[in-house]
C-alpha cells in the first residue's frame, strides 16, 4: 500500500482519538447527551471504516467491538456507566498503540486487545441480560441489519464521487456495497459523463450513482456510510417516503418531479415541454368533469408543498455548504513558511518607511504609509492562523487528572477556563510538558488524600483548576490547586542545606516560594511515580523561559498552590524596544519593560558603586550592559535605564540611548551561538543591519548567579 | 576528512590572510560577499567576529586571522565574506569566514596535496587539512569543519568562565 495514505489515515485516526477522548471524559458528566454518544460512535466508526478501507484489519476489527458497544447505548439499550468509560478510554489507548506500531511486527500487545474485547463482550451481555434477554453473546451485528420490524423508511440517494476519488484510495463500489447491506437497495448507475475512450481518463471517476434504499437504519446510519468521503464527494440524501407520513402510501410523486428533485433535468426544461402539450387540468375542465376553480386549488397547493420542500432543501444545502467552508487541513510547515515570508516583508517595509522618510517626497511617503498598514494588517492575519485554541491540551489534562488520581486514591476535580483562550501553535506544544509537570504536583504534592482533606475541614474532593486569559499580548496560565499549599519552612531548610541561601537571609514568603524553581532543588522526601524523580520545577522554569515567558508560584499553607505563568502570543513576531550601546543595538521584549528612566553621572557617584538607582522612592538595581558585554568606547554623560520587571522582581538595564519601538521579527541566532545565554535571537533592522535580542530574565539570572558565587568565594 | 581521503582531482576557491595564500573545497562555498557592517555577539571569543544579515538570514562570520595568531581583519576594498555551506548534524549551517581578498579557483591533483607539517608555519596548524602545491606557491587547504566544530567549542568554554568571572 502506497505508504501516503497510510500516513493520511494515521494522521487523521490521532486527531479522531483525542476528539474521542475529550468526547469521552465529558460523557463521563453527561453520560445521557445524545449529541456526545453520536460523536464518540461516529469517531469509532470512521476509525473503523478507514482502517479497514486502508488495510489496517486489526485495528477495524479490534474498534468495531466498541462501536457495536456504542452503538448499544446510541440506541437506547445500554447506558453509559464508569466502567464503560474506563473501558473505552483503555480501548482508546490501545486503539493509539495499535497505530504508533503500524509497520512494526508484533509491537501491540495482542493479549490487552483479548482482554478488552472480552471487556466489553461481557459489559454487553450485562446489558443484554438485564435488558432483551432473548440476544445472545455474539459479536453484535452491523447496526443496521436489525430486524425489519420497525419502522422502514424510503431514501433517495444521489451519490457522485469526487473526479479524484480513487487517488485517495477510496473504493466506491464499496460503498455502495455497504448501502446494500442496509436493506433492500436499487443501485443506478449514470453514465451520463462518461466521456469517449479517447478522452477518458482511467484514473478519475466518471459515474455518479443514484441509490433508492428501503432500510430501517436510521439516516444517522446512512451517513455514516460516507462519512469519510462526505468533503469531497457530492451526497444528497433525502427521504421519500419514512412511514410517518399518513397518506404516503397514496400519493406517489410524478416522473418530472423526481427527476428535477434529481437534479437532473431543469425544472424550466419540464415546464417548457408541459407548457407545449396541454396540461392534464385543462383537458379535465374541457371534458367538462371538474370546474377551473377545484383545479386552480389543487395546483396551489401542489406549488404550496413543492416550495416548502424545495426551500428545505436548499436551506440543507447551503448548511451543508457552511460546513465544508468552515475549515481546511493546511499542514503546519506551509503556514512556517508563510510566516517567514510576513517576516521578511516586515523587515523590508520597515526599510521602505526609512527610506521614504529620508526623501522629500510626499507621494512616496504616502505609499510606505499605505504599505505599512497593509502589512501590519498581513502580519496579524498570518499570525493569527497559525492560533490554536489552547483548550486542545486542556483535554489531555483531564485525562491525566482522572488517571493520576485513581492511582493514587485521591478525589480530585479538574476545572478548565478560558479553553478557547488561542496560543501559537508552537508555543502550545512547548508548552505541554511543563504543564504535565505542573499538574503532575498538584495532583502528587498539593492534593491531600481524602481523609486529610476531611480532617482539615475541607471537602474531600480536591480541585484543580487550569485557567487560560489573555492580557495584552500575551496569555496568562493559572494551575491552582486546594491542596496543602507550599512547606516554606521545609523548602527554606532544604535551600539553606543545599548552600543556596544563607542561614541569616531574610526572604519574603514570595521568595521562598519561587526557590523551588532552582536547578536540582525537590522537597519530595519520597519518590512516587509521579513525582520526585529529581526533575524538578528547574525544568518548568527553563522551558517557560525559552518561550520568553514568566512563572511564578504562591503556595499559601493549607489552603492551596496558585502557579501563574505568562506566555506571550507568539514566537515569530514581537513588540520590542530598540536600544543602543556604543554603535551596537539591542532589542529588549516590550512585554517586559516597564519604564524608562535617565541616569546621569552624579547618580552614579550618588550610589557609591553600587548598581542602584532610585525610583519614586524604591530602590532598583540595574545592570550596565556596557560592562557586562565589554562594549568599548565613552559613556555619555546621561545614559538611560530600561527597567524591566522579570518575576516579579524589577531591574533595570543600562544603555547609552533609548531608541524606540521596533517591530521585531524573530530570526534564531543558529548553532555557532547556541550556548550564548543573554542574547535569545536577532533581528534585522530597517537599514539591514542585524540587532540581538536580549534575553532578559536569562541576564539577572547569570548576575545573580555571578554576585552569588562571588559572595561565596569571599 | 584528511589528506589520504582526497583522491580526485578538486577544485578549491583560494584566498589571501595577510601574506598567506589559503583554500576552500569550492563544492562548500555558496557565494562571496563583501565585507560590511558586522554585529559582535556580546560574550564570544574575538574570532567571532558576530553575525550579518544574508538576504534575511542571520549568519556568523569568523575571523581566522585572529585564529591564526594574527591581527584581526582591517576592512579595505578587498575584504571578502566567503559564505561557506555545510551539513552538521543533518542541519544545513552557513557560516562566513573573512579573507583579506579573494583569489582564483584552481585544480588541485590529489598527489600535490600533502599532510599539513607541524612545525616550520608561522601559523596554527589545527584547521589545516594539508599543503598543496600550486605554481611553486603553497597553499594552506583549510579544513572548514574543523574551524566550525571548534568554534563550537570555543563559545562553550567562553560563556562557562564568563559566568563565573563576570562581575
Amino acid at each position: 500500500m502506497d505508504n501516503q495514505y497510510a500516513d493520511t489515515f494515521k494522521e487523521e485516526a490521532y486527531e479522531l482519538l483525542a476528539e474521542l477522548e475529550s468526547s469521552l471524559l465529558e460523557l463521563e458528566d453527561r453520560p445521557h447527551d445524545p449529541e456526545l454518544i453520536g460523536r464518540v460512535f461516529r469517531a469509532m466508526h470512521t476509525i473503523k471504516g478507514s482502517g479497514a478501507m486502508f488495510g489496517f484489519d486489526d485495528i477495524a476489527a479490534f474498534t468495531h467491538q466498541v462501536e457495536t458497544a456504542f452503538d448499544q447505548v446510541r440506541n437506547g439499550k445500554l447506558t453509559v456507566s464508569r466502567q464503560m468509560i474506563d473501558l473505552t478510554l483503555a480501548a482508546r489507548d490501545q486503539i493509539k498503540a495499535m497505530l504508533d506500531g503500524v509497520g512494526q511486527e508484533g509491537s501491540t500487545d495482542a493479549a490487552v486487545t483479548a482482554q478488552l474485547i472480552a471487556g466489553f463482550k461481557e459489559l454487553l451481555n450485562e446489558e443484554q441480560a438485564a435488558v432483551p434477554p432473548a440476544e445472545t453473546a455474539m459479536p453484535q451485528p452491523a447496526p443496521a441489519a436489525a430486524p425489519a420490524d420497525e419502522n422502514l423508511a424510503t431514501y433517495r440517494i444521489r451519490f457522485r464521487p469526487a473526479r479524484n476519488i480513487f487517488a485517495s484510495g477510496t473504493n466506491p463500489v464499496m460503498l455502495l456495497n455497504e448501502l446494500r447491506q442496509l436493506g433492500s437497495c436499487r443501485i443506478v448507475a449514470q453514465l451520463r459523463d462518461v466521456p469517449r475512450l479517447g478522452e477518458l481518463d482511467p484514473e478519475s471517476c466518471h459515474i455518479f450513482w443514484d441509490v433508492i434504499l428501503t432500510t430501517a437504519a436510521s439516516l444517522d446510519a446512512i451517513k455514516d456510510v460516507f462519512i469519510f468521503v462526505e468533503d469531497a464527494c457530492e451526497i444528497r440524501i433525502e427521504t421519500l417516503d419514512n412511514g410517518a407520513n399518513p397518506d404516503g402510501g397514496e400519493t406517489h410523486k410524478k416522473l418530472g418531479e423526481i427527476l428535477v428533485e434529481r437534479g437532473d433535468i431543469a425544472a424550466s426544461d419540464i415546464e417548457a415541454v408541459l407548457a407545449a402539450q396541454k396540461r392534464l387540468g385543462e383537458m379535465l375542465v374541457e371534458k367538462g368533469m371538474v370546474t377551473p376553480t377545484q383545479v386552480h386549488s389543487a395546483l396551489l397547493e401542489q406549488q404550496q408543498v413543492k416550495e416548502v420542500r424545495r426551500e428545505r432543501i436548499q436551506q440543507e444545502e447551503r448548511s451543508r455548504a457552511q460546513e465544508a467552508g468552515a475549515s481546511i487541513r493546511v499542514p503546519a510547515e506551509k503556514l512556517d513558511v508563510l510566516v517567514n515570508l510576513v517576516g521578511e516583508l516586515v523587515t523590508i517595509q520597515a526599510r521602505m518607511t526609512q527610506t521614504a522618510a529620508g526623501r522629500d517626497d510626499a507621494e512616496l511617503i504616502s505609499i510606505a504609509e499605505e504599505v505599512e498598514r497593509l502589512t501590519a494588517e498581513l502580519r496579524d492575519n498570518a499570525l493569527n492562523i497559525r492560533m490554536l485554541p489552547i483548550g486542545t491540551t486542556f483535554n489531555k489534562f483531564k485525562r491525566l487528572v482522572r488517571d493520576l488520581s485513581g492511582e493514587l486514591g485521591k478525589e480530585i476535580e479538574m476545572v478548565t477556563e478560558g479553553a478557547e483562550t488561542e496560543l501559537d501553535k508552537t508555543v502550545i506544544e512547548r508548552l505541554n510538558d511543563p504543564l504535565v509537570h505542573l499538574i503532575r504536583n498538584c495532583i502528587d504534592h498539593g492534593i491531600e488524600k481524602p481523609e486529610a482533606r476531611e480532617a482539615a475541614g475541607k471537602p474531600r474532593q480536591g480541585i484543580v483548576r487550569l485557567a487560560a486569559v489573555h492580557s495584552g499580548d500575551s496569555v496568562m496560565l493559572t494551575i491552582e490547586d486546594d491542596g496543602a499549599g507550599l512547606d516554606r519552612e521545609a523548602i527554606l531548610a532544604k535551600a539553606v542545606e543545599k548552600g543556596m541561601v544563607a542561614l541569616t537571609t531574610e526572604l519574603t514568603d514570595q521568595e521562598i516560594d519561587n526557590l523551588i524553581f532552582a536547578p536540582g532543588f525537590s522537597t519530595a522526601s519520597k519518590v512516587t511515580s509521579v513525582s520526585g524523580r529529581g526533575v524538578g520545577m528547574d525544568v518548568v522554569k527553563r522551558a517557560i523561559d525559552a518561550l520568553r515567558g514568566s512563572i511564578a508560584i504562591n503556595g499559601r499553607p493549607g489552603l492551596g498552590t496558585v502557579i501563574s505563568i505568562r506566555i506571550p502570543l507568539t514566537m515569530a513576531i514581537i513588540e520590542s524596544l530598540l536600544v543602543q550601546i556604543g554603535a551596537d543595538r539591542f532589542l529588549i521584549p516590550l512585554s517586559l519593560v516597564d519604564e524608562c528612566i535617565e541616569l546621569t553621572r552624579a547618580d552614579v557617584a550618588a550610589a557609591h558603586g553600587r548598581n542602584m538607582a532610585t525610583v519614586r522612592d524604591h530602590l532598583v538595581p540595574y545592570i550596565p550592559l556596557r560592562r557586562k558585554f565589554a562594549i568599548a568606547g565613552t559613556v555619555p554623560d546621561i545614559e538611560q535605564v530600561v527597567i524591566t520587571e522579570v518575576n516579579g522582581a524589577r531591574v533595570g538595564f543600562v544603555v547609552d540611548r533609548v531608541i524606540g519601538e521596533h517591530q521585531t521579527v524573530i530570526k534564531s541566532l543558529g548553532r555557532a551561538f547556541k550556548n550564548v545565554e543573554s542574547i535569545s535571537g536577532a533581528t534585522i533592522l530597517g537599514d539591514g543591519s542585524v540587532a540581538l535580542i536580549l534575553d532578559i530574565p536569562q541576564l539577572v539570572r547569570s548576575v545573580e548567579v555571578g554576585e552569588c558565587a562571588a559572595l561565596n568565594t569571599q | 576528512m584528511s589528506v589520504s581521503a582526497i583522491t580526485e582531482i578538486t577544485q578549491y576557491l583560494t584566498f589571501k590572510l595577510g601574506e598567506e595564500v589559503f583554500a576552500l573545497d569550492v563544492a562548500k562555498v555558496r557565494e562571496i560577499l563583501d565585507f560590511t557592517t558586522v554585529t559582535k555577539v556580546p560574550q564570544t571569543p574575538a574570532y567571532m567576529r558576530g553575525v550579518i544579515n544574508l538576504r534575511g538570514n542571520v549568519v556568523p562570520v569568523l575571523d581566522l586571522r585572529l585564529k591564526f595568531g594574527m591581527s584581526a581583519t582591517e576592512k579595505t576594498v578587498n575584504t571578502c565574506v566567503i559564505v561557506v555551506e555545510m551539513v552538521v548534524e543533518g542541519e544545513v549551517m552557513v557560516l562566513g569566514v573573512l579573507a583579506d581578498s579573494v583569489q582564483e579557483v584552481i585544480d588541485l591533483e590529489p598527489e600535490l596535496i600533502e599532510p599539513a607539517p607541524r612545525i616550520g608555519t608561522t601559523i596554527n596548524t589545527d584547521f589545516i587539512l594539508g599543503m598543496g602545491k600550486h605554481n611553486e606557491l603553497f597553499i594552506m587547504i583549510l579544513d572548514i569543519d574543523r574551524v566550525f566544530s571548534e568554534g563550537e567549542k570555543a563559545a562553550i568554554v567562553k560563556t562557562e568562565r564568563e559566568a563565573v568571572v563576570n562581575e
